[in-house]
């Protein structure tokens, strides 16, 4: 991912650097972005969903969805234990079968973060973190920075952070952009390196697919890693059309800029089939090069067993059962 | 000293884009009462005239389509008040070429202005009656509304009660109203109340080219219209039942060639009385019926 | 296939996730038999003449069965049988007829499964098309015209309209099942009695059709299907005794028609082709034009009347824009119509893989630059890559002429003006498409475009509800909605 970290916040290449100059030549960019058609996009996305994944294209598809879970517990009742059961879940997914992939990483408040990293060590397990006074993100900017740092201080290899909605909806982009570049500010480390940032858009409460677009770019340009659909708090969260959405802006934002940046739904994505429509999302959208852990999440928590029981029946030939899975 | 002085005869011209050339080949037809009484000369329009013609129509659609409907309706009733002031002279041609009656002629005059009338409240309704709105099975908003076909060639009525005035304001003004331009190919041997129309309608607000008039033999003008390939409609109300040039069966076989839209001539055209309620037959059959859907969503 | 070079698509690099086959049963499909009569008054039948034809497999080349070439004789008594029927059928109580409708609506989606994969064996479109798009249609166009048979009263043509007596109908073979709706749904809602005939290259939907009205109940000489050829197709539309022609063809066939029918008092609809402009404005929802433009002219392999085959894309965009249509039309899956993953499936017909080919090698002749993306071809059947022509101008026979194939012509405007001009220029006027996110140029262009059907920021979306049909040489009449109801009444 060191790609990313290469490249200075808010100063994307392409012909974009002057964007963010100020608030009126954000605006004035952000709204010459091509308009969605909400119908069509969604049309789309129901169209890619009706690829029938079938046989070896299925053990793909599974293996490298368990892979690239973000797997999650953001819970007010979080425990020490809790964690470290999921991070025990999150080695080992499958206890019976060890050729079961390893999870992407686990998404934990910043107060589980040293507990997570312990029981975490020796593998490249990432250990990712909220952050920004998530999931509302209603907090001074200094309190923001402070959880972000206080999350990279015990060890977060990823921080999830949140962009102020209420900023974005009164048309305050430029207050969005550089909230985003002081957190990843606040990302770096004393060694010089930087946890990777994912820029959250809670796009249940951005409303339109125009806004998610914009919201996309704003991300992109101030210098996230990674965009991210949603906290998994609120009403509405990773839907098919919006990560289609916005697995074209990384698209055309890598087309433009060169430069690369990952996509992670997050919320509501429970079921196998689920996943196999954002995998082919992504693979009909961007192929390869995103078909990665490094370019592409899945922010989830029982999406995991139910990857579990379908790769059990494709071994076994037989269904499996909720009790043939480890509950964390 | 004479108890009256020599009348003035009139000169019947063509009425083409507005204006009233002669035919340009320069020729005329006599035109005589039902008794065989000499009347006029009118003008022996020619293939080139009715081209002329179907240019000026063609000029003239994107105009007249383009209005309002609700202007449209208002030059439409213009036509009427014009054609109120000159009842008399219209009467007495209409009796002259129907063979009829001062009576009756008047009667059928009076008619013809309540035709006007009539259509002249159509223009905005027609969208609301041929319209609708489409609940597709899905988020999509979607609307059919009818619009005019353009040209349309008319081969007007040659019989029946009524035929040389109001059964000729009876093809004429569904096809206007509704937002098309008209050829009128006139009836060969009473052609002397559409020439006289001409002069109406070009004093009535009507935009030049919206209706053009054109005297002649129907074996000349109606076949050129019924082949030109920038007509979309055809009106065959006087086209004869027989055989050969002119007739309706060749002219809805030149037609096919470029799948004109054609109303057919009825089956009895001699007994056809045009004083009948006119419904809305001809109003809609020179419509075509457009569908547009968008997306509804945010 | 054309031998043309190709070019180097810039679509996403793809390999690491293919599907593997996703493939419908051919079982599914029901028992073919090995050869077919016709279905007159309610029984199958054999033809009076011996001549046979084939319906092949266009994916595989291989004979599917034998069917009859419907004679003279044939005709005459399938018009006979619907004459017979006439009296009953439309002196029937219209809610009966709805009943029947009703029927016959949900025993196609009960068995829709089987009429999906029958429909791709026989025509070589995708099963993702006829399970998703052709056989719901198709239901929903019985269900639709059901509910009008004992409404006729209030449908704006007056107070009890008449049906007209027998329906003569032919058919292509583009949406086989999907125009056998279209003409037959309208016609016995109204009262009509019919005898259709399907296209030579697709019978077999329609003969199962006829399965499905025995099942119904449907009384016999109701529907009547005789199979065969444009002879057949000339014995029904020119019979003294048939009332009404209904006709969804090319335009050469229509004017045939047309004439032939001059002097009758038959009532006459035609749907015929069309060479539709989907004109692209730089204001464009783009990622969602490029949808509508794949599905405008890549849909059912392009055999769509109504396809977006010409792309009028406003100068200032037309590089990013073919940038982007490129790309997609690299991750197009041609193939295997059964596969459930297939975009595009095998052209219909032998010949019209000839008349695709010969047009393409006239646009490239011409001087039009051609695309197209890499793909693997089965070896047997017939297929055409998913083709682009940029540089086409006007005058290029690929810009007039109906390909009706996996062809789209790309042309460039400067102005609103003079897309509408372009669009317009051409003796067709089926449908056209917009995009623009501007909503006032939309109805400005949507009221300029001299179409029977315009789609803005969408395409090729179709409802039992919405009347279809053209303007100018694209025919006459509308079918569907309530307009489609007035081809089928004596009004």
């Amino acid at each position: 991912m060191s790609t990313v970290a290469a490249k200075a916040p808010g100063a994307a290449g392409g012909g974009l650097e002057d964007v963010a100059a100020s608030e009126a030549s954000l605006r004035r960019f952000l709204h010459g972005l091509p308009g969605v058609d909400a119908v069509g996009l969604e049309a789309r996305a129901a169209t890619l969903g009706t690829r029938s994944i079938k046989t070896t294209a299925k053990a793909y598809a599974i293996d490298l969805a368990i892979s690239m879970i973000d797997l999650t517990t953001l819970e007010g009742a979080d425990t020490h234990g809790k964690v470290r059961g999921l991070c025990t879940k999150g080695r080992n997914p499958d206890p019976t079968d060890p050729t079961a992939p390893r999870v992407a990483a686990i998404c934990v408040y910043p107060d589980m973060v040293a507990t997570a990293k312990a029981a975490l060590a020796g593998t490249d397990i990432q250990v990712a973190s909220v952050a920004t006074a998530f999931p509302a993100g209603r907090v001074a900017l200094p309190v923001k920075l402070a959880d972000t740092a206080d999350a990279v201080a015990a060890g977060a290899d990823e921080i999830d952070m949140v962009i102020d909605r209420g900023a974005f909806l009164s048309g305050r982009y430029l207050d969005v952009f550089n909230e985003i570049v002081a957190v990843k500010q606040a990302c770096k480390r004393a060694d010089g390196t930087s946890a990777h940032l994912k820029v959250i858009f809670e796009t249940g409460e951005l409303q339109t697919y125009d806004n998610v677009r914009r919201a996309s770019w704003l991300g992109m340009l101030a210098g996230a890693d990674f965009i991210k659909t949603s906290t998994g708090k609120v009403a509405v969260n990773a839907t098919p059309p919006v990560t289609l959405l916005m697995l074209e802006a990384v698209r055309d934002f890598k087309q433009q800029t060169g430069v690369q940046i990952g996509v992670k739904p997050a919320g509501g994505i429970k079921t196998t089939k689920d996943a196999m429509k954002y995998l082919v999302m992504v693979n009909e959208t961007l192929g390869d090069d995103w078909l990665s852990p490094h370019w592409f999440r899945f922010g989830a928590s029982s999406l995991l067993n139910d990857l579990l029981m379908q790769r059990q029946k494709l071994t076994t030939g037989r269904y499996s059962g909720p009790d043939y899975v480890t509950v964390d | 000293m004479s108890e009256t002085t020599l009348s003035v005869f009139k000169t019947y011209k063509l009425y083409v884009g507005g204006k009233f050339p002669r035919s340009e080949s320069g020729r005329v037809y006599e035109v005589s009462d039902s008794k065989g009484q000499w009347l006029a000369n009118a003008p022996l329009g020619t293939r080139k005239d009715t081209r002329d013609a179907v240019l000026a129509a063609r000029a003239a659609v994107k105009g007249w389509a383009g209005t309002t409907a609700y202007n449209r309706g208002q030059v439409l009733y213009r036509i009427a008040e014009m054609l109120q002031g000159r009842r008399e002279q219209f009467a007495a041609e209409v009796a002259l070429a129907e063979g009829i009656g001062s009576k009756k002629a008047a009667a059928l005059v009076d008619a013809a202005i309540d035709r006007w009338v009539w259509y002249a409240g159509w223009t905005d309704k027609v969208a609301q009656i041929a319209g609708s709105s489409n609940p597709v099975a899905g988020p999509f908003f979607n609307l059919s509304t009818p619009e005019p076909s353009g040209v349309i060639g008319v081969v007007a009525p040659q019989s029946g009660t009524g035929f040389s005035f109001l059964g000729l304001v009876s093809v004429i003004a569904p096809a206007i109203a509704a937002g098309n331009t008209v050829v009128v190919a006139a009836a060969a041997d009473a052609p002397l109340p559409a020439l006289s129309l001409g002069e109406v309608l070009a004093t009535s607000d009507l935009p030049g080219g919206v209706v053009n008039l054109i005297s002649g033999k129907t074996a000349d003008i109606a076949p050129t219209l019924a082949s030109h390939q920038d007509v979309n409609g055809l009106d065959l109300a006087g086209a004869i039942a027989a055989e050969g040039p002119g007739a309706a069966v060749e002219l809805e076989v030149l037609a096919a060639d470029t799948l004109k839209r054609v109303i057919r001539p009825a089956a009895d055209q001699a007994s056809l009385d045009w004083t009948n309620a006119p419904g809305t037959e001809r109003l809609l059959s020179f419509l075509e019926t457009k569908t547009v859907w968008h997306p509804m969503g945010i | 296939m054309a031998k043309n070079k190709q070019t180097e698509a810039p679509t996403p690099k793809a390999g690491l996730f293919s599907y593997a086959p996703a493939p419908e049963s051919p079982a599914a499909a029901g028992e073919i038999a090995t050869s077919y009569g016709h279905f007159i008054g309610g029984e199958f039948v054999d033809s009076s003449g011996s001549e046979a034809l084939k319906t092949v497999n266009p994916a595989t080349e291989q004979v599917l069965a034998e069917f009859a070439q419907g004679t003279d004789e044939d005709v005459e008594r399938a018009v006979a049988a619907a004459r017979k029927a006439f009296t009953d059928w439309s002196a029937l109580p219209g809610s009966e007829r709805a009943k029947y409708l009703f029927r016959i609506a949900r025993i196609i989606q009960e068995r829709s499964r089987e009429l999906a994969v029958l429909e791709s064996i026989d025509n070589g479109k995708p099963i993702r098309e006829t399970r998703d798009v052709d056989l719901p249609l198709v239901a929903a166009h019985f269900f639709y015209y059901a509910g009008w048979a004992d409404k006729l009263d209030f449908a704006g043509y007056g107070a009890n309209p008449r049906p007209l007596g027998v329906a003569g109908q032919v058919i292509p073979w583009n949406f086989p099942l999907l125009m056998l709706a279209w003409k037959i749904a309208p016609a016995l809602a109204t009262g009509n009695t019919v005898v259709l005939k399907p296209a030579e290259t697709t019978p077999l939907t329609a003969l199962r059709f006829a399965e499905i009205c025995r099942q119904a109940g449907l009384p016999k000489g109701v529907v009547n299907i005789v199979t065969g050829d444009g002879r057949t197709g000339a014995a029904l539309t020119s019979h003294p005794d048939v009332n009404k022609v209904a006709f969804t063809g090319s335009t050469p066939v229509g004017r045939a028609i047309a004439k032939q029918l001059a002097g009758s008092r038959k009532k006459l609809s035609l749907e015929l082709g069309g060479k539709a402009a989907n004109i692209v404005f730089d204001d464009a929802p783009i990622d969602q034009a490029v949808e509508g433009i794949v599905n405008g002219i890549f849909f059912n392999q392009g055999h769509v009347c109504c396809a977006g085959s010409r792309l009028l894309v406003q100068e200032s965009i037309q590089d990013e824009l073919l940038d982007a249509l490129k790309r997609r039309m690299g991750t197009l899956r041609v193939g295997d119509p059964l596969d459930k993953n297939t975009d595009i499936g095998a052209i219909n017909s032998a010949a019209q893989l000839a008349r695709i080919t010969e047009l393409s090698a006239a646009g490239e002749a011409e001087g039009a630059e051609r695309w197209a993306p890499e793909c693997e071809l089965p070896g047997a059947g017939y297929w055409f890559r998913p083709t682009l022509f940029t540089g086409v101008s006007q005058a290029h026979r690929i810009a007039r002429e109906e390909i009706f194939g996996p062809v789209l012509s790309v042309l460039t405007f400067r102005t609103p003006t003079e897309a509408v001009e372009k669009a317009n220029n051409t003796p067709y006027g089926l449908s056209a498409g917009i995009w623009t996110e501007k909503g006032s140029r939309i109805l400005w262009m949507a009221n300029q475009l001299k179409a029977g059907v315009v789609w803005a920021n969408t395409f090729n979306k179709f409802d039992p509800t919405s009347p279809f049909g053209g303007y100018k040489e694209s025919g006459y009449g509308r079918e569907g909605g309530r307009h489609g109801l007035e081809a089928y009444l004596d009004v």
